[in-house]
């Protein structure tokens, strides 16, 4: 079987690629696309860690059970992931439309 | 002895694609080719999610990541643009970024290393998982969950306020102003 | 075949993945071999609607068109617009069909004869789906060409926007089987569920016609429309490929409204283990009998505009959906179909015997919640008609304000030929 930590290597490894996009690009949709990297990476994560050691225990009705906690926060980056990339590329096109330019660098300064 | 094989080649040819989708979307001059690597990249951490026994995870991966968030990044990309085929060079600071990043990939691939295997003393008593069986309908206990309220009802109710909030600021924005 | 190749002595593993990799290739392979027929079908169909032959010449009853129409394509040279994506711009249209055929993995053919029963199965076959959405992108950008590009955001807008009442009106059968297994939603069916909510039934057909691209909802890739949008550069094969994709997704849409809402391989009370090839034949006639319809609306139909289409998207589509989906959430709960009781009342004998004998235990055991829900998507459409009519109406009332009624025209007289 492959093991855990085959898993959370690759996760680690996905997180730095996309710590080294945001950093090192650019265009603001390419930080973006670094952003979503790392987000992928936690949830690789995430799922990983469910299915490890978590993955039958079935949810009783007397308190708070960490059953499906893997799944189901993996669901909800999913949501905040798609909420961001919303709002990020609005920002991004209202940006795009005030200064011409969608470098990160020429947008840094709040005058003119 | 042979199933483990099968395991680590899809494993294996999941992970190439994962890691070198990511490595070409951060290195590619063009940035339209890089959102197609991030669909690539993408695609393997479905495939991922689907040896980790979480299909209903990985269907969702395809359907919003590349089914939306792609779609909406080339669109992005598309309405944003100067000049067709302007090349993306790296910025100013790009050692620093690759020091972080090196760094970063360093200290944990070291703390997961040492934690499975439980050499040192803070993390002795942790062992690497047994990986058990699947005994349950993951899909059945993840509906359950996402709206039993003594599991994780609260936290669906606000992240369906926070796409709703998330819906009416991107369209707040991205108007033209008339 | 597994167990055939393991006797002759293949390892056990190696053996399921090449009897894998062949049902792969024969599940692939319906669509493309359907295409044949459905072709000529369709261009004799639309002849005889338009009151002509159609193809005729090309062997008896023009059956060979579809043959002659390839080797034309095959033969034509291939050619790529300067400045052109060179990459991108061939991987479109093999998206395009392979996004398609990854359909067909998922769709039961009988009781046993499934590609791969997902147990998400529903899911899988509209994630499946999003990928043709970005197919139309990529070639719409790799062509080079601003029409072209035009073409594509038009068509990505349409897509996008009628995924949203088909996901909706897909969780209905979900709903209602309790699964999003295919298998399972089959086979949740003694009555197929377009008697329990045939609104669902039409939301998820009209919406699943619009992602596909086919009459009325025709813009995306005609040819008056900015010179047939995102395809004008392609010609040759890689047309023929997107032209394949077309017609295939608009089988494959039939096939998939007859599963989830017509009953699948079920048909009254056939459908058992023993009859396999019967449940295989009902598949196709009754996604073959909704193929006709589709068929006939692209033939008599005239084409929206693009407003028109995200207008009735987005006002229509999507609230009725939405209110359909709660009327059924609240609705379907308490008339949770009871197989153990309709097992007891069918052993007691009398009406229910009779019933249950002809249709199957099912039948009875989901008649409660069959009728509670077609009289409420009864009253749920009349109210939307009803709804239409009055906006109709008053739309009706501000054009004739600004223009005036129109007077009514003599008809010119017969010149007698």
């Amino acid at each position: 079987m492959v093991p855990l930590t085959a898993y959370l290597i690759v996760a680690a490894l996905l997180f730095c690629i996309g710590l080294y996009a945001v950093m090192a690009r650019r265009n603001a949709v390419a930080i973006l696309m670094g952003i979503e990297l790392m987000l992928n990476a936690v949830n690789i994560n995430f799922v990983a860690f469910w299915r490890f050691l978590t993955p039958g225990t079935q949810a009783t009705a007397s308190g708070l059970q960490v059953g499906m906690a893997g799944q189901t926060f993996a669901a909800f980056v999913f949501v905040i992931a798609a909420a961001e990339a919303a709002v990020g590329l609005a920002l991004i096109i209202a940006v795009y439309r005030n200064r011409r330019t969608v470098v990160a660098e020429d947008i840094d300064t709040m005058k003119y | 002895m042979q199933v483990d094989v099968v395991q680590w080649l899809f494993f294996g040819m999941l992970s190439v694609l994962v890691i070198g989708g990511a490595l070409a979307v951060v290195t590619t001059r063009n940035i339209f080719h890089a959102a197609l690597w991030l669909i690539v990249s993408l695609f393997g951490v479905g495939g991922l999610y689907v040896l980790l026994a979480a299909p209903f995870l990985a269907a969702i991966q395809v359907l919003v990541y590349i089914g939306a968030i792609v779609i909406l990044i080339i669109f992005a990309i598309m309405l944003t643009r100067r000049l067709m085929g302007l090349r993306e060079v790296p910025n100013n600071q790009w050692p620093f970024g690759l020091a972080a990043a090196a760094i970063t990939f360093l200290v944990l691939s070291f703390g997961i290393i040492l934690s499975s295997s439980g050499s040192t003393p803070l993390f002795a008593s942790f062992r690497e998982p047994v990986l058990a069986a699947v005994t349950s309908d993951s899909l059945r206990d993840l509906g359950v969950a996402l709206v039993d309220p003594n599991q994780y009802a609260l936290p669906f109710i606000l992240a369906s306020v926070l796409l709703e909030a998330a819906m009416v600021g991107a369209i707040v924005l991205a108007r033209e102003e008339n | 075949m597994v167990d055939f190749l393991v006797s002759s002595g293949w390892d056990k593993n190696l053996a399921v993945i090449v009897a894998s990799a062949l049902g792969a290739v024969a599940v692939s392979s319906l669509g493309l071999v359907w295409i044949l027929v459905s072709i000529w079908l369709e261009r004799k169909f639309a002849g005889r609607v338009q009151d002509r032959l159609g193809p005729n010449r090309t062997g008896p009853y023009g059956l060979f068109q579809t043959f002659a129409d390839v080797g034309k394509l095959l033969t034509k040279e291939d050619i790529t617009p300067a400045g052109a994506d060179k990459h991108i711009y061939n991987l479109a249209p093999i998206m395009a069909v392979a996004s398609v055929i990854l359909i067909f993995g998922v769709i039961p053919f009988s009781h046993n004869w499934i590609g791969a029963d997902l147990n998400v199965g529903a899911l899988y076959f509209v994630a499946v789906g999003s990928f043709a959405t970005l197919a139309v992108l990529l070639a719409g950008w790799a062509s080079n060409n601003k029409y072209a590009l035009l073409g594509a955001f038009r068509a990505i807008a349409a897509l996008i926007s009628y995924e949203v009442p088909m996901i909706l009106s897909l969780a209905v059968p979900v709903m209602l089987a309790g699964s999003m297994s295919m298998q399972d939603i089959v086979k949740g069916q003694s009555i197929a569920y377009v008697f329990a909510v045939p609104v669902s039934a039409l939301i998820f057909f009209i919406s699943q016609l619009a992602e596909v691209g086919r009459s009325p909802f025709d813009l995306i890739e005609a040819e008056s429309e900015i010179v047939a949008g995102f395809n004008i550069e392609y010609s040759g094969m890689k047309f023929a490929m997107f032209y394949a994709a077309e017609f295939i997704h608009a089988f494959v849409i039939c096939t998939l409204t007859a599963v989830l809402f017509f009953g699948g391989w079920r048909l009254f009370g056939f459908g058992t283990p023993g009859q396999e090839l019967m449940g295989w034949i009902t598949v196709w006639a009754k996604s073959f009998a909704l193929y006709i319809v589709v068929m006939l609306l692209r033939n008599t139909l005239p084409r929206i505009r693009i407003d028109q289409m995200m207008g009735f998207n987005w006002k229509f589509l999507v609230p009725l959906s939405l209110v359909n989906f709660l009327m059924v959430m609240f609705l379907a709960r308490p008339f949770t179909p009871d197989y153990a009781a309709a097992d007891a009342a069918v052993a007691a004998g009398g009406l229910a015997a009779v019933i249950g004998g002809i249709f199957g235990n099912g039948f009875i055991a989901e008649l409660p919640r069959t009728v509670v829900l077609l009289i409420a998507n009864i009253v749920l459409f009349w109210g939307a008609v009803s709804l239409l009519r009055r906006y109709g109406a008053a739309q009706r009332q501000l054009i004739e304000a600004r223009y005036g009624t129109p007077k009514a025209v003599a008809p010119a007289p017969a010149t007698g030929d």
